[in-house]
């Protein structure tokens, strides 16, 4: 039953090899994030996983510290929970700033149906590559006169080439077959039409990849009406926020898509996608699943394949069993409950 | 729509556009079926290769066009048709209704999808304006103005009190193009003010794409920035079924233009005789309404629904093999069984 989503589609990620111990930064995050940070790490330790937590709080007050930067700089490695974005204007989000600091320029979310857990969809395999540093996010804008505003999208090619790359890398590292360049290229003629040409050019460097172009709204449709059309998408900053929280949405919502934000010099840091749920903040309540599903590509690309298989399995026969999952996903357990039920698959394997 | 026609004459004058792709193929449905049903109006056809003077001239003396999908290079060439016709009439909103039908079903069946989806039609990140600051670097100008905000906003509140619809939602990026989309969701907010009678709230498109697909029957009538209405458009057309059946209008003051709601010229199947005419059919009831010609609008509505109802004519992008010809016949011969 399980052989098909096997989430070794929720892929490696590439790069380093770690021997023994490794240390990781974990960023437990705002809100929920404490309580979801501590299941995974019961069940990374009911696992045997062999890496040590190099714990560091970052919040509004802390901002981005030297303490966050030391610590990811010398592990390479961290899975982060839910950061709050400070209100008011002028407070950049903290995500945005670690992925600044880190230069983390590819935003990596990959939607697999769940089985077990019944949406509209059972049929979506897909994973979103984001240009995670530029296009629409560029910060530069203003109000030349009052009543018109402005902002600016930037597209270089070298930021192009650099994901578009990662997108073939990775569909060659984890068996995928297609890449498919999403654009409004007739429209931005040359600020899309820069990145088109960029992964054309890209893609004919990786031919066993099967490449393909297409308009964002159409890609948005096909999306919904036949998902499993679709299989690797790399596209600009803006297209790939809004396509990868669509995709979210057909398997049933962020409370199962992990993601991970990779940098250069192999740096890279997981993250659930999901906010800091500040109504259910706290009451024990929270679904996991998703910073562990986070953790899970993570141990792969670690190249600890076994434990991230393990762990992976316990969690899949869990929410297709149905009977620890939580309220998100209509059961009645608690994070307790479900970490529990999670961590006694492992102690059974 | 916003405005009534004026001409008083008995056959009304009509612009049509074919257009690229599919255009031809899905327009001619729409003419046969007005003539089975008798419409009384008269085509004045021009085929939109260019956006003409003189095409331009007969929109603006008939105030009313039918159109199909123009197609735009990628990378190189001119700007698009279809923004070039929109910016010269000042069609600032676009219209596109996104409305479940009970004959065709859907993996969103079990839910209701009955949304109205306001475009803004003239500016945003279509502003055409970019340019390379060095070699390998470019820039997109995304320009968004208090006026024309304002404008789509009233729009999208006064086609919510005139069609009964409760609620009007916002969507916009503000969290990161705080500027842009700022000015526009703040005048959003100011115009809110205005008709206290219809609920106003705000969404995230990105959040917006998510609550479409998972629980698209809490949104009734959406006022969106340029791209983020394109998106949600293919987004809705998706819901009810696909690309060939929701239908669409650009309204100005001076002009309204109807066409397919997700515009595609789908050139894997032009000229094969396998697009759905839906959509542009319901535009021209849509048309006919406009141009007070409710009896035929009706006509024409009844005769599109209870063909698709029968579930015999199914066009392949429904999973059938029926043809645009022989679903146009069906058509044709339920107008002509009632008359
Ligand atoms: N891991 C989770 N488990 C259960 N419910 C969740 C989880 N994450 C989010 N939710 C629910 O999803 C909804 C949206 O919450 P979320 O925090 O993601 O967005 P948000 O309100 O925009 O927060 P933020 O500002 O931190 O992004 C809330 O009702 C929340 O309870
Ligand atoms: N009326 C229709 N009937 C059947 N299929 C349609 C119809 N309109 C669009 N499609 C299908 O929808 C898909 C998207 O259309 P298309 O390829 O034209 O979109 P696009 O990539 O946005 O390009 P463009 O709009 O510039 O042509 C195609 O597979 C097309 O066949
Ligand atoms: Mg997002
Ligand atoms: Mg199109």
């Amino acid at each position: 039953m399980f052989s098909r989503v096997s989430l070794k589609n929720i892929g490696s990620l590439l790069h380093r090899q770690y021997s023994s111990t490794t240390r990781v930064t974990l960023i437990p995050g705002d809100g929920i994030g404490p309580e979801i940070a501590d299941s995974v790490k019961k069940i990374f330790s009911a696992a045997k996983v062999p890496i040590e937590w190099d714990t560091v709080n970052v919040n509004a007050q802390t901002g981005v510290s030297d303490e966050i930067i030391d610590s990811i700089r010398k592990n390479k490695v961290g899975l982060k929970g839910p950061l709050a974005t400070p209100i008011g204007t002028g407070h950049q989000s903290l995500n945005l700033a670690l992925r600044k600091t880190f230069n983390l320029y590819a935003n990596v979310r990959p939607c697999v149906s769940i089985p077990g857990f019944k949406t509209r969809y059972d049929d979506v395999n897909t994973v979103v590559i984001r240009e995670n540093t530029e296009g629409e996010y560029s910060g530069i804008e203003n109000q030349p006169v009052k009543g018109v505003a402005q902002s600016i999208k930037i597209i270089t090619k070298e930021a192009s080439a650099r994901v578009a790359n990662y997108a073939f890398q990775y569909a060659l590292a984890n068996g995928r077959k297609k890449v498919t360049c999403v654009h409004k290229a007739n429209i931005m003629k040359q600020s899309d039409g820069m990145f088109v040409k960029t992964c054309r050019e890209v893609s004919t460097r990786y031919p066993s990849i099967q490449y393909e172009e297409m308009i964002v709204d159409n890609n948005c449709m096909q999306l919904v009406m036949s998902p499993s059309k679709l299989d690797v998408m790399v596209l600009p900053n803006l297209y790939g926020d809004i396509v990868s929280d669509l995709c979210a949405g057909l398997i049933g919502g962020l409370g199962l898509t992990p993601s991970g934000n990779i940098g250069e010099n192999g740096t890279a840091i997981f993250e659930a996608v999901h906010g800091t749920a500040p109504d259910i903040a706290g009451k024990g309540l929270a679904n996991p699943s998703a910073l562990l599903l986070s953790g899970i590509m993570m141990l792969r690309h670690m190249g600890l394949t076994t434990h991230a298989d393990n762990i992976e399995k316990a969690v899949l026969t869990t929410i297709a069993e149905g009977k620890a999952t939580t309220k998100d996903l209509g059961g009645n357990a608690g994070t307790q409950a479900y970490t529990d039920a999670v961590c006694a698959k492992l102690l059974n394997q | 729509l916003g405005y009534t026609s004026g001409s008083k004459s008995d056959k009304k004058k009509v612009t049509i556009i074919p257009g690229d792709g599919i255009g031809p193929e899905i327009t001619s449905s729409v003419m046969g079926v007005f003539q089975a049903a008798k419409v009384p109006i008269e085509w004045e056809l021009f085929d939109g290769k260019t956006i003409s003077q003189d095409l331009i001239a007969s929109i603006s003396r008939n105030k009313v066009a039918l159109k199909g999908p123009l197609y735009t290079e990628l990378l190189t060439g001119a700007q698009s048709r279809n923004m070039e016709i929109r910016k010269a009439l000042d069609l600032y909103a676009h219209v596109i209704p996104c409305k479940q039908m009970p004959g065709i079903q859907t993996r969103h069946s079990n839910t209701t999808v009955d949304f109205v989806v306001i475009r803004e039609n003239t500016q945003g990140e279509y502003s055409g304006l970019e340019q390379t600051l060095v070699p390998g670097v470019v820039q997109s100008l995304k320009i968004v103005t208090k006026e024309a905000s304002a404008r789509i906003a009233r729009y999208a509140f006064e086609y919510a009190k005139a069609h009964g619809r409760k609620k009007v939602t916002a969507i916009h990026k503000a969290n990161i193009q705080k500027q842009t989309d700022g000015l526009f969701l703040e005048t959003c907010k100011q115009v809110a003010k205005e008709y206290p009678e219809i609920a106003f709230d705000s969404m995230i498109i990105d959040n917006c794409c998510m609550q479409l697909v998972m629980n698209p029957q809490q949104f009734d009538v959406m006022v969106t920035p340029n791209l983020y209405g394109n998106l949600v458009t293919n987004v809705g057309a998706a819901l009810i079924g696909g690309p060939g059946l929701a239908p669409g209008a650009n309204v100005g003051e001076r002009a309204a233009i109807f066409e397919m709601g997700a515009h595609h010229v789908a050139a894997d199947i032009a000229g094969m005789d396998k697009a759905n005419p839906t959509g542009l059919l319901l535009a021209s009831s849509m048309m006919l309404r406009h141009l007070n010609l409710d009896a035929f609008a009706d006509k024409v509505e009844n005769a599109v629904k209870k063909t698709i109802d029968s579930g015999k004519f199914k066009t392949q992008d429904l999973g059938g093999t029926t043809s645009t010809k022989e679903f146009t016949r069906a058509i044709i011969s339920e107008i002509e069984s009632q008359q």
